[in-house]
């Protein structure tokens, strides 16, 4: 907060009051119904609902296809992280390090931001189609009896392709003007003591990189766990048998499809709190580890 | 010497490899889009452009039951561009108010209205979507611009980006301009907004890209095919082609890939080095 600031009564509350208003209306009146109808049953007509304590939650986490979905996502979202960092990291540290044709590699490497993933997921789904796609051919053609139509592991490799070829992009921009805010002087100072490139990059360049990779491994896990919900719906929508939900698609099917309010609400709940945790973890994690 | 050299092939090869793995599917998804039903059937994916560009095109943007029943391509484009459009305007000026109000005013609601804006983060749309889409409804906003953009603008990223941006700004113009005797508004609308420019334009145009990429929302909320937008007609073409029918229209799906990435992708590409510079502040 600022030392110097207005003193007013009034003005600051209307300047605030769209957004706490939107908020109010569009945010905190569904969570609250969200957290109100997990605690209800409603009968097989949806007529009348009864208060049943935390006997949704204890459906929810007893029930083995949300254990699968926790399970896949947690999986998931630790390959998708990972993997995207990995590749962006290296195409980062050697574009930092070209001269020639630096500002094209940039511009060709991080365009596939502005792709939605629904968009990425129903281009991969074409290039991994059985008729027409030569991805999935020439998996087959390498001897891999690829199918993820019915098998679980290809479909979830198919899933994790395209998460990490849609947010390779982001985490290339960060680690990218990371890179370039570390200073000329450090670099040269690194250069004199050490004369391997890989030695120098582990021991100065990687810490020194070390918040925004802190930042990114978030900002990822977010991705895995929310915004590949289009990517999931356009390509296996969960299938074979639920092995590619995640825990976000599983919220959406069992409301919409299932007409299981009480049970997706829990769902919804139990995933705030996984949030809640997480983001915990992170600022803790952040206070001890990371400095800047 | 020539070790260096190796180095710097290695370098490019391995950028290259990147770019390819980045590009090849767009470039193939454009290729294959400019080729007959047929030809695509017979031959699989195409690398290269064919002859049918403007005729699969001009199908889907201009003729009805081109991709969906009734509505047409360029409908489903405008509806884009009002959500993108509305979506960024909308977002940034509630956003940029309530960091106004958080960062320059000492009142009494303060922290508990920042941790109100804080929990925004927690839980995005797509955990409470039931509920969301009950009260939208409730309120009779469903398949109306209100009711699909104001909810989108519930969640705080915005609000945080300005809230960085102004903690930034110097205390000194503050004190200056209340010596002056300017009052809350004139501060705001005279200081705070020039001094803001680049931080609004970057905004804007990661906000647009956010708001033409929404799904799920748009998805439950527009019934009639008239508000559908192109993202949502990724999702009708991708039934149509899963259930299957004569002859499969791959070159449209295609299309339509397309047409809903060009738009975001050209407003990246053209204001490159606003938005990496909007995007990585709000790093900070």
């Amino acid at each position: 907060m600022k030392r110097v600031q207005f003193e007013h009564s009034t003005i600051p509350y209307l300047f605030i009051a769209p957004q706490i208003i939107i908020i109010a209306i569009f945010f905190l009146w569904p969570a609250a119904q969200a957290v109100h109808q997990s605690f209800l049953l409603e009968d097989a007509f949806g007529l009348s609902s009864q208060f049943v304590w935390f006997k949704n939650y204890f459906d929810t986490i007893g029930d083995a296809s949300w254990r699968q979905a926790a399970w896949f996502t947690t999986v998931f979202s630790v390959l998708v992280t990972f993997l995207s960092l990995g590749i962006a990291l290296l195409l980062a540290v050697k574009a930092n390090e070209v001269i020639r044709g630096a500002r094209t590699y940039r511009t060709t490497l991080m365009w596939a931001y502005a792709i939605a993933p629904p968009v990425a997921g129903l281009m991969g789904n074409l290039m991994f189609h059985p008729l027409i796609g030569d991805l999935y051919k020439f998996l087959n053609a390498i001897g891999w009896d690829f199918n993820h139509k019915l098998d679980s592991f290809d479909a979830g490799f198919v899933v994790v392709l395209i998460a990490v070829w849609k947010q390779v992009s982001v985490n290339f921009i960060f680690f990218l003007s990371g890179l370039q805010g570390i200073s000329k002087a450090v670099n040269e100072a690194a250069m004199m003591d050490c004369k391997s490139p890989t030695r120098r990059f582990w021991t100065i360049t990687f810490p020194l990189l070390a918040p925004t990779t802190f930042f990114l491994m978030v900002i990822n896990i977010t991705y895995a766990f929310f915004e590949t919900f289009g990517i999931i719906d356009t390509t296996t929508g969960g299938a074979p048998g639920g092995s590619t939900n995640t825990l976000v698609y599983k919220v959406f099917q069992d409301g919409f499809r299932g007409a299981d309010l009480g049970g997706s609400s829990a769902q919804s709940v139990v995933l705030m709190l996984i949030v809640l945790a997480l983001t915990v973890i992170q600022f803790r994690f952040i206070e001890r580890k990371v400095h800047y | 010497m020539s070790n260096i050299n190796w180095r710097i092939i290695l370098n490019h090869t391995i950028l290259l490899i990147g770019v390819i793995f980045m590009s090849l599917p767009v470039w193939v998804a454009f290729s294959t889009s400019t080729h007959s039903a047929e030809t695509i059937l017979r031959e699989g994916l195409q690398f290269w452009p064919g002859t049918n560009f403007i005729g699969t095109y001009r199908e889907v943007l201009f003729e009805q039951g081109g991709v969906m029943k009734s509505v047409l391509g360029i409908t489903m484009l405008k509806n884009s561009m009002i959500l993108g459009i509305g979506f960024a305007i909308g977002k940034v000026i509630v956003s940029m108010l309530a960091a106004y109000a958080i960062v320059y005013f000492r009142f009494r609601l303060a922290t508990p209205l920042f941790w109100i804006i804080f929990l925004t983060l927690l839980l995005p749309l797509e955990v409470r979507i039931i509920p969301s889409y009950e009260v939208v409804a409730g309120l009779g906003l469903l398949d109306t611009n209100f009711g699909l953009i104001v909810p989108l603008i519930a969640s705080a990223t915005g609000t945080f980006y300005f809230r960085q941006f102004f903690k930034s700004i110097p205390e000194e113009l503050l004190e200056a301009a209340r010596l002056d005797g300017a009052t809350p508004w004139r501060f705001f609308v005279d200081i705070l907004i020039p001094l803001s420019k680049t931080m609004i334009a970057a905004i804007l145009i990661i906000m647009f890209v956010v708001g033409w990429n929404q799904y799920l929302w748009p998805l439950i909320m527009t019934t009639k095919e008239e508000n559908y937008t192109l993202v949502i007609g990724i999702k009708q073409i991708y039934q149509i082609l899963s259930e299957g029918g004569e002859l499969p229209q791959y070159q449209k799906a295609f299309a339509l890939t397309i047409l809903a990435t060009l738009p975001p992708v050209l407003v990246v590409l053209f204001f490159q080095n606003w938005f990496v510079k909007g995007l990585v502040e709000s790093e900070k």
